[in-house]
């Protein structure tokens, strides 16, 4: 059974189509890039999937089951965990609580209106062992918009972890960061846990190649094509739409 | 932040420390409570002030949980003070139920349930919607108990109400003196379960809807349930206040519904400073204490007043009096360190 499943999913705005019968599957332990140039629906179809936007028509289902009517909430609870491409931060909280936040809700503490949050040792425990996997344990009581941006792109990926997710969405996760300490963030993405599907959206075309075993090309809201690194690299017309665009445009890539 | 003060340990150490003690009591918490026992004693004279002044910062107090802690911006917070205000007076004066405590219970659950239900349908917006919404709820309550004025006693309102001694035993007074205490014993019930629930793992809920809602829907929270839950609390709380104001006071009108009313806490609150608990203390105190000296100094122009110390308050105290204190306390540390 597969981790993630969409099947035909469609939606618009107003008259224009921004999904068009995108079918995509990632199995268990997956690593799946999705490309494609501005403005194909990129961040579109990842809102569809988490539940930020109702699809038109068509199903997405999360280790079989249907969760197309499920809210966005919901199907965070069920594992499906994603970040940002805009970094979504409790900026006036220390990057600790950020951690405790997402464990408390998780794991439905946050229910409790009346013991101390600070009394169950194991969610703080917990909460900094995923500051320690990404070395951000030193800035743990530093609020999160005291923070270098790229600091805080790894709070964002920190978070979702935390989710226990068993499928993550990975939006741009090292965009803004400057190039000097964008491997940092690439580095972590390399070592997630192999259990975890993982879909990447992500422009630098040496981390896709690297990074995914199977590339989803999306153009103008539908899937162009799919395959492996090497047969997407040697796929003329994703070269001629994709990357000849994108030397042509890349002006705009962050 | 509030963490510099344990020095030594590793980084992990001391993160977790901080977490562990952040909820427990600090000496400083004493002050207003002891200040508030002091004017017991030293002003023997302006209980009934004393009184109305405490039932002000249980009110901002209730807002604070909703504004400060789960930001919620609200403009009729009074609908829920005039709800608990008249649940005492209707049934003082209609029903002859004239004991104390059962009528503070009674308005806590009459407003908690109006709060459920207008929060159940309101808060699924945010913003100006949400503002003038909530501003709706209270004019609604206030025209609806105009057009029964047979019933609410209307713009003249219920005077002379009657209440039973307290408890049975203690009788109140002329100077206020019994009600006095009564409000403060009150205000410190309800200020130990507000204090429970800010330092509790819901309390980091609400303050994580505040700082960023779409991350809280990204972690699986149910935000709704969280703010109709926190919307309901703070309701009943502002009903309690309504009703300590009612008995109080003896008497009890339709202008508890105003919007002057709702608009006055908020400034309150806002000048003591948001999110902190004891913003609702000082801010409450400070606007009502200026607010006596200016009207006795200059019954015309007392406004005025008012109004210049809002604008310096704005200026040079953006995040409060405590937020103002905060950052004198940050910058001595600061200095004394380097």
């Amino acid at each position: 059974m597969a981790a993630l499943q969409v099947e035909k999913l469609n939606r618009t705005f107003g008259a224009l189509p921004v999904t068009r019968d995108v079918d995509l599957t990632l199995e268990r332990g997956a690593r799946c890039a999705l490309i494609g140039p501005n403005g194909a629906g990129k961040t579109t179809l990842v809102n569809l999937i988490t539940g930020v936007l109702k699809p038109h028509s068509g199903r997405v289902l999360l280790n079989g089951e249907d969760i197309t009517a499920s809210s966005q909430a919901d199907r965070a609870r069920r594992g499906l965990a994603r970040t940002f491409q805009i970094n979504q931060l409790f900026r006036g909280l220390t990057v600790l609580e950020n951690l405790c936040m997402t464990v408390g809700e998780r794991d439905g503490h946050c229910n409790n209106l009346w013991r101390s949050s600070g009394s169950k040792r194991e969610v703080i425990d917990e909460a900094i062992g995923y500051l320690d996997s990404l070395r951000l344990t030193d800035d743990a009581l530093k609020l999160v918009r005291e923070l270098p941006y790229g600091r805080q792109r790894l709070v964002e990926i920190a978070i979702a972890l935390a989710q226990k997710p068993r499928v993550l969405l990975l939006d741009e996760p090292a965009a803004g960061v400057p190039s000097s300490e964008s491997h940092l963030i690439l580095d972590v993405v390399a070592a997630l846990d192999p259990d975890i599907a993982v879909l990447i959206i992500e422009h630098d075309m040496d981390v896709v190649f690297r990074f995914a075993k199977e590339i989803t090309v999306l153009v103008q809201g539908a899937v162009f094509t799919q395959g492996t690194p090497a047969e997407i690299m040697s796929n003329e017309q994703v070269r001629a739409v994709y990357l000849g665009q994108e030397g042509h445009r890349g002006g705009h890539h962050g | 932040m509030a963490a510099s003060d344990t020095i030594g340990g590793t980084p992990r150490q001391r993160a977790t420390d901080y977490l562990l003690r952040r909820h427990r009591f600090r000496m400083a918490e004493a002050l207003p409570w002891l200040i508030a026992i002091a004017v017991f004693f030293i002003f023997p004279t302006r209980m009934t002030f004393g009184s109305q002044v405490l039932v002000m910062v249980m009110f901002a107090l209730s807002l604070d949980l909703i504004l400060g802690y789960a930001g919620i911006v609200t403009l009729g917070h009074a609908a829920f003070f005039g709800v608990g205000a008249y649940t005492v007076g209707l049934a003082a004066a209609r029903l002859d139920w004239t004991e104390p405590i059962s009528g503070l219970f009674a308005a806590a659950i009459a407003a908690g349930l109006v709060g459920f239900v207008t929060g159940w349908f309101l808060l699924r917006y945010r913003g100006l919607t949400l503002l003038m919404l909530t501003l709706a709820t209270a004019i609604l309550l206030q025209e609806t108990g105009n057009l029964r004025s047979d019933i609410s006693g209307g713009y003249d309102g219920l005077p002379g109400l009657t209440f039973k001694p307290l408890l049975g035993v203690f009788d109140y007074d002329l100077y206020g003196h019994t009600n006095y205490l009564y409000a403060l014993t009150v205000l410190a019930i309800i200020f130990f379960f507000v204090r429970r629930i800010v330092y509790s793992p819901f309390g980091q809920a609400l303050t994580g809807i505040r700082e960023n809602v779409r991350r809280m829907h990204a972690i699986g929270s149910p935000v709704h349930r969280r703010l109709v839950t926190v919307y309901t609390i703070a309701a009943a709380i502002a009903g309690v206040a309504g009703a300590l104001f009612t008995q109080t006071n003896a008497y009890v009108t339709l202008t508890v519904f105003d919007f002057d009313n709702s608009a006055k806490v908020m400034v309150m609150l806002i000048l003591g400073g948001t999110g902190r608990l004891y913003g609702a203390f000082v801010g409450a105190a400070v606007y009502m204490v200026l607010e006596d000296y200016f009207s006795k100094l200059s019954p015309t122009f007392w406004q005025f007043g008012i109004g210049l110390m809002l604008v310096l308050a704005v200026l040079f105290t953006p995040r409060g009096i405590l937020g103002l204190f905060e950052r004198i306390g940050d910058y001595l540390a600061e200095r004394k360190r380097s």
